[in-house]
């Protein structure tokens, strides 16, 4: 760079002189049109637009010119680098568009390769659907409580209002534990039903109280298509002032909108369960074909086998024989209950035909489920 | 309990057709809302035409066949001789009989025609009962009453045309194993007239004598197993008198086989009145007969032809010669009814309900009486049911009546409930009002007195034992009125609290596991001590020790599982079997540990008052340990190969992974130890440790490759691996933890560093990492934020029996850049602990 000069005259700046400007641009511009690609193309641009370039060296002279000079070498200046910068920014424009044409080819894949690097696991849908039944009742403020599977009879029979001996006992298939003397009684029993949770409950939960039981259950049933010695089962249980059987056809309906649908009929029938008093069968209006299988000239349905009406669930009144034997005051409160088969609702819902596919763990079974069934 | 039509219509006045569809459809659903669930709807008799009443004019006996035959001449009172072959031998010329001509049609569209058979054209056939759908008799053919007029339809003569309901009789409604108990529920529900049919005695049988010596002498010794006990005499019966084809008729409808007059008119009115009544022969009685209960050593041999040793439990039946019936149950072979017998004893008891319940499980030996003792019969029906049955016999089987009966009694407190009117209103969430209460209590036989302030004094029928409690009474009214008019409230919100942290922990925790590939299965939670063996479980392993069941499903897998493996390799088996070579299983659920100072009975306490504490206390001792588990089990690869290349095979490092998963997901501090365990590989098993809630430690999985024994006892694809863990243990000690604690982000520099150490190869890595990380948290406010191994080398430059592991340390401090000097201390700290733990040396360079 020349040193700051006042009175020097500006032919005297080689750099600035109209035919070197033009030259300079002119390598440029021809250096750019030249550019293959972005590569060579950010090379021009170090070369022609950068630090060092010939273009910018010049501007660097123009302090050089006497202060009179300075202004029309630094138009011719400025023209130039507006030339060259605008071939840069085109030839850019040129050479990104070309690259994105040619990328779309060269560097295409087929993206519907697999890639499930990671085996395919799953929750077993007893499992999930019991997390849902359970859900729908918490939803409605209900608390989910446990109890074990292997039980003693009082809780399982006895205090459930099963008078020894029975006949309703022998309905319960019961499958008993032999005592550590060998002894055929011990009074403990594998649980036939989830209901003396209900019995735990109420000795340990302050009232009002608000429970679901959903667990494991044995029966000596045979093992078959609709039939398994073991199953699951949930319970609900309400005990509260003033509890009706209107209050439970709520929670019944309630419980049939969240897991199958809106607008689904319910219908209760007597029946005799020892801890409830009344006692009924619950069904409702099957939720695929709404009843129309029953209609003349319906098509037939597989899920009702056409009757109109699956049966899902018993319930009724706690019976105030139950209240007494822990302790609660059946003319102050009383209570419902209502109970399912977590297995017969996944397969209702789900379209099982054996139960036996719910048993097996069988990969494919659990596996078409996914993680929520 | 099978019931026809036409019996129930005989005292139930309910105008209906058998053909009518709609009007049985109806009834059905009526009985089944009043709590009597058909299960089935059977027409019968509407496949039989053509069938008349024949009659034998003459039998000609064909020879020269393997078995008799005869070619029968008969009348269809057309004028005209037909001809028929007949196997049967049974008949006499002049017997009538039911004929099927040809262009009949018999159950199961079974069509008649003329064809030829043994020689001869046979026109017909002459029917068994079996053949006609009444009962399964198949040995002879059917011999009609002479007065049966000839060429009548069979099908309308014998009334085959009808219609049976089969009944789902629930435990509690002993009332309705008869025809008298629902046909007075249909008379409810229709609103028709009910007549009963256990009238007054009828005269004929009633005499002076209504007491202890009325007829035969008999007496109750034990009040307690018996409070009613009546006998009749009939004297002189036919003993080859059939039985009236209507009764035999409604017995096979009703699932009854035709045995004998006396036992015909028994069962009958057993069916009819819900009564149970045995005759007895009168010939082979000895002295009075007593109800008492069994003396050691006695035996009897029942009317099935087995010889039962008694217990003194056993409500008896007895007379001088000893037991002769197990009451309400069954009756003694010596003493039971048979061809010769003329002279006839009619029993009709009632007796208790629990002992005849516990006697015929005691004995394995379930009867249609002890079904309707255990459910509760009627206490006032066995005068007039015994008197029914003497009379039956005496007018079908030509007897006389001895007139009285013996009856010995035991007084009996009559039930009265005091209910509040407005009970079954409050039940319901429905305003029925005390007149419709009282209506419908009266309805199903209760007697009704109003007492002060709205409260009903009610008096159950003798029929209805069932109901006790002002609830019963309640599910009368709201049952009758119609559980379709109960309304429908909307739901009351109760304000729980949600998901136990428990309850959430165990959802996270199956996902975690299935997000990492493996899918839950549910294994049988039965076991045999052969799976202890094959899990090469020492003798002294606590896992041993197992539930053992009094009545397994199966005698092979007689206890509870102590461990979930077994049931997971036997399903992972299963899936190798059907053709899954990368398998993946986890399973949660209880397994059982008695406790070695368990106690060895859980009492059954009073239901009348809440248990106490200690109560409560003596229950729980008496149940095994339930801890929930979480077992996993793994085969072929764990990421499955594909077109990117080869899968990784599954191993032991995926089963400890699992168990890391679980417990990163309970966020419980735990540590990995080698461990030597069954059934697991003893150089490739890891113990999991945690601090449990009280702070010591406790082990809660081991996890690893399965021991080669154990692989091949099983079936399991060599190298499989395995972890079970103690969710229970893990859940307690996840509850005990407060809501994690964020830590402050700094925005400073990280500073990474990488050591390598050298160590035996005996040395476990866990080690050398918590060393490392001990050490640099000495090393004042210098934050090891991350320690990372990258690389383990069991090459030559490590040195024979030496491995060296490679970690990369992250360091940072809170409020600064750190200096060269700081991280370089902060190492120096690390590796420092890590030689003096360990032994380890720092490689270098
Ligand atoms: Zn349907």
């Amino acid at each position: 760079m020349s040193a700051p000069n006042n009175t020097y005259d500006p032919v005297e700046v080689a750099a600035l002189a109209p035919d070197a400007v033009q030259r300079i641009q002119a390598d440029a511009l021809a250096a750019i049109a030249a550019a293959a690609d972005l590569d060579q193309l950010k090379a021009v641009r170090i070369a022609h637009a950068g630090d060092r370039a010939p273009i910018t060296l010049a501007n660097a002279e123009i302090g050089a010119l006497p202060p009179a000079a300075r202004a029309e070498a630094g138009k011719r200046v400025g023209a130039a680098r507006g030339a060259i910068r605008q071939a840069l920014a085109s030839r850019q424009a040129e050479l990104e568009e070309e690259r994105d044409r040619r990328v779309l080819v060269d560097e295409a894949v087929d993206v519907t390769l697999p890639w499930d690097r990671t085996a395919a696991g799953a929750r077993h849908p007893v499992t999930t659907v019991g997390e849902h039944l359970a859900d729908v009742f918490v939803d409605m403020g209900y608390e989910v409580a446990e109890g074990p599977e292997v039980e003693a009879e009082w809780y399982n029979f006895d205090a459930l209002n099963f008078p020894p001996d029975h006949p309703a006992r022998d309905q319960y298939d019961t499958i008993f534990v032999a005592g550590p003397d060998g002894a055929e009684r011990s009074g403990v029993v594998l649980r036939t039903h989830t209901s003396p949770v209900q019995i735990r409950a109420l000795l340990t939960r302050p009232l009002p109280l608000y429970v679901v039981s959903p667990g494991k259950c044995y029966r000596t049933d045979t093992l078959d298509a609709t039939h398994s010695p073991v199953f699951n089962q949930i319970e609900c249980l309400a005990v509260d002032e003033g509890l009706t059987m209107a209050d439970l056809r709520g929670a019944i309906d309630a419980f049939v909108t969240a897991m199958f649908g809106a607008g689904l009929q319910t219908r209760l029938r007597p029946d005799y369960f020892p801890f409830t008093e009344p006692s009924a069968d619950v069904s409702m209006q099957c939720h695929v074909c709404r009843g129309a299988s029953t209609r003349p000239g319906g098509q037939p349905c597989r899920v009702c086998r056409s009757q109109g009406w699956i049966e899902i669930a018993g319930c009724g009144m706690v019976n105030p024989r139950v209240l007494v034997a822990c302790g609660i005051d059946p003319e102050r409160y009383s209570g419902f209950a209502f109970g399912l088969g977590i297995e017969r609702s996944v397969m209702i819902r789900h379209g099982v035909a054996d139960i036996r596919d719910t048993l097996e763990g069988d990969l494919r079974f659990s596996r078409a489920f996914g993680m929520e069934a | 309990m099978r019931l026809p039509l036409s019996w129930l219509q005989e005292y139930a006045a309910v105008e209906l057709s058998a053909d009518d569809d709609a009007g049985v459809a109806e009834m059905s659903w009526r009985l089944t809302n009043c709590g009597l669930e058909v299960e089935s709807v059977e027409t019968v008799g509407h496949d039989i035409t053509g069938v008349i009443v024949g009659e034998v004019l003459g039998i000609e006996e064909l020879t020269g066949f393997n078995k008799p035959i005869r070619y029968c001449h008969v009348s269809a009172g057309d004028g005209q001789e037909r001809h028929v072959i007949c196997g049967a031998g049974n008949f006499v010329v002049g017997d009538r009989v039911p004929l099927a001509l040809p262009g009949s049609v018999l159950p199961g569209g079974f069509e008649i025609g003329a064809r030829k058979i043994y020689g001869r054209v046979s026109e017909g056939m002459i029917c068994s009962p079996a053949e006609l759908g009444i009962g399964d008799d198949h040995t002879g053919i059917m011999v009609l009453a002479p007065d049966a007029p000839l060429g009548a339809d069979f099908v309308s003569y014998a009334g085959l045309r009808d219609v049976v309901f089969d009944i789902n009789v629930t435990p509690d409604k002993g009332f309705a194993l008869s025809v008298r108990g629902v046909a007075r529920e249909l008379a409810i529900s229709y609103a028709v007239p009910f007549t009963d049919p256990a009238g007054p005695v009828p005269s004929a049988v009633t005499g002076a004598g209504e007491g202890p010596g009325g007829a035969y002498p008999a007496r109750i010794e034990d009040p307690t197993g018996c409070d009613r006990f009546v006998l009749r005499e009939v004297l002189g019966v036919d003993p080859s008198a059939p039985t009236p084809l209507a009764m035999a008729v409604r017995l096979a409808r009703s699932g009854q086989r035709s045995v004998s007059l006396a036992v015909d008119v028994t069962n009958y009115l057993m069916l009819e009145l819900g009564q149970p009544l045995h005759a007895y022969d009168k010939a082979q009685l000895v002295g009075a007969v007593v109800v008492r209960r069994a003396r050691p050593g006695e035996k009897l041999e029942t009317i099935d032809h087995v010889v039962r040793e008694l217990d003194a439990e056993d409500i008896l039946i007895a007379d001088d010669s000893g037991p002769i019936g197990l009451a309400g149950t069954m009756g003694g072979v010596h003493t039971e009814v048979s061809e010769s017998t003329s002279d006839v004893v009619i029993e009709a008891g009632h007796f208790s309900a629990r002992g005849v319940a516990r006697m015929s499980r005691r004995h394995r030996l379930g009867s249609e009486a002890s079904a309707r003792f255990e459910r509760g019969v009627d206490t006032e029906l066995q005068r007039r049911a015994s008197a029914r049955a003497a009379a039956m016999l005496a007018e079908h089987g030509g007897g006389r009546v001895v007139p009285g009966c013996t009856y010995a009694s035991v007084p009996v407190e009559p039930i009265t409930i005091t209910m509040d009117a407005g009970y079954p209103d409050r039940v319901a969430g429905v305003a029925y009002g005390t007149d419709t209460v009282t209506a419908r209590l009266r309805d199903v036989g209760c007697t009704v007195a109003s007492a002060s302030g709205d409260r009903l004094i009610v008096s159950p029928p003798s029929w209805r034992p069932d109901i006790t409690d002002p609830a019963d009474l309640a599910e009368e009214v709201i049952r009758l009125e119609g559980y379709q008019n109960i309304p429908v409230h909307a739901v009351r919100a109760a304000g729980g609290r949600g998901l136990t942290g428990r309850q959430r922990l165990r959802r996270a925790t199956g996902r975690a596991l299935a997000y990492q590939g493996f899918v839950e299965v549910t294994t049988d939670p039965f076991a045999s001590a052969a799976d202890f063996d094959r899990l090469q479980l020492p003798a002294d392993d606590a896992r041993r020790l197992a539930v053992r069941l009094s009545n397994p499903l199966s005698d092979d897998e007689p206890l509870m599982r102590t461990t979930l493996l077994p049931g997971l390799m036997r399903t992972l088996a299963r899936n190798v079997g059907r053709g899954f070579s990368d398998v993946l299983l986890f399973e949660f659920g209880l397994v059982f540990r008695p406790r070695p100072d368990g106690a060895s009975f859980a009492p059954i306490l009073p239901v009348d008052r809440s248990p106490s504490a200690s109560e409560i206390a003596q229950l729980e001792a008496a149940l095994p340990d339930q801890p929930l588990h979480a077992g996993v089990v793994l085969a072929g690869n764990a990421a499955p190969a594909g077109w990117w290349g080869p899968g990784r095979p599954a191993g032991w490092q995926d089963a400890i992974e699992a168990a890391r998963t679980v417990l990163r997901a309970s966020r419980v501090r735990f540590a990995i130890r080698t461990a030597h365990y069954e059934p697991w590989h003893p150089g490739r098993c890891a113990a999991v440790v945690v601090q449990d809630c009280e702070g010591r430690e406790q082990v809660v999985a081991h996890a690893g490759e399965l021991h080669p024994r154990v692989i091949a006892a099983f079936g399991l694809p060599v190298r499989s691996a395995a972890m079970e863990l103690d969710l229970s243990v893990v859940e307690a000690a996840a509850d005990a933890l407060g809501p994690r604690q964020a830590r402050p982000l700094s925005s400073y520099p990280v500073a990474v560093q990488d050591v390598a150490l050298i160590v035996a190869q005996a040395v476990p890595a866990a080690k050398v990492e918590s060393a490392l990380r001990v050490g640099a948290a000495q090393a004042g406010d210098v934050l090891l934020e991350d320690l990372s191994l990258f690389d383990v080398y069991t090459g030559d430059q490590a040195g024979e029996g030496h491995k060296s592991l490679a970690y990369t340390l992250r360091f940072r401090a809170p409020d600064r850049t750190l200096t060269a000097e700081e991280v370089a201390a902060a190492r120096d700290a690390a590796v420092a602990e890590a030689v003096r733990q360990t032994g380890a040396v720092l490689r270098s360079g």
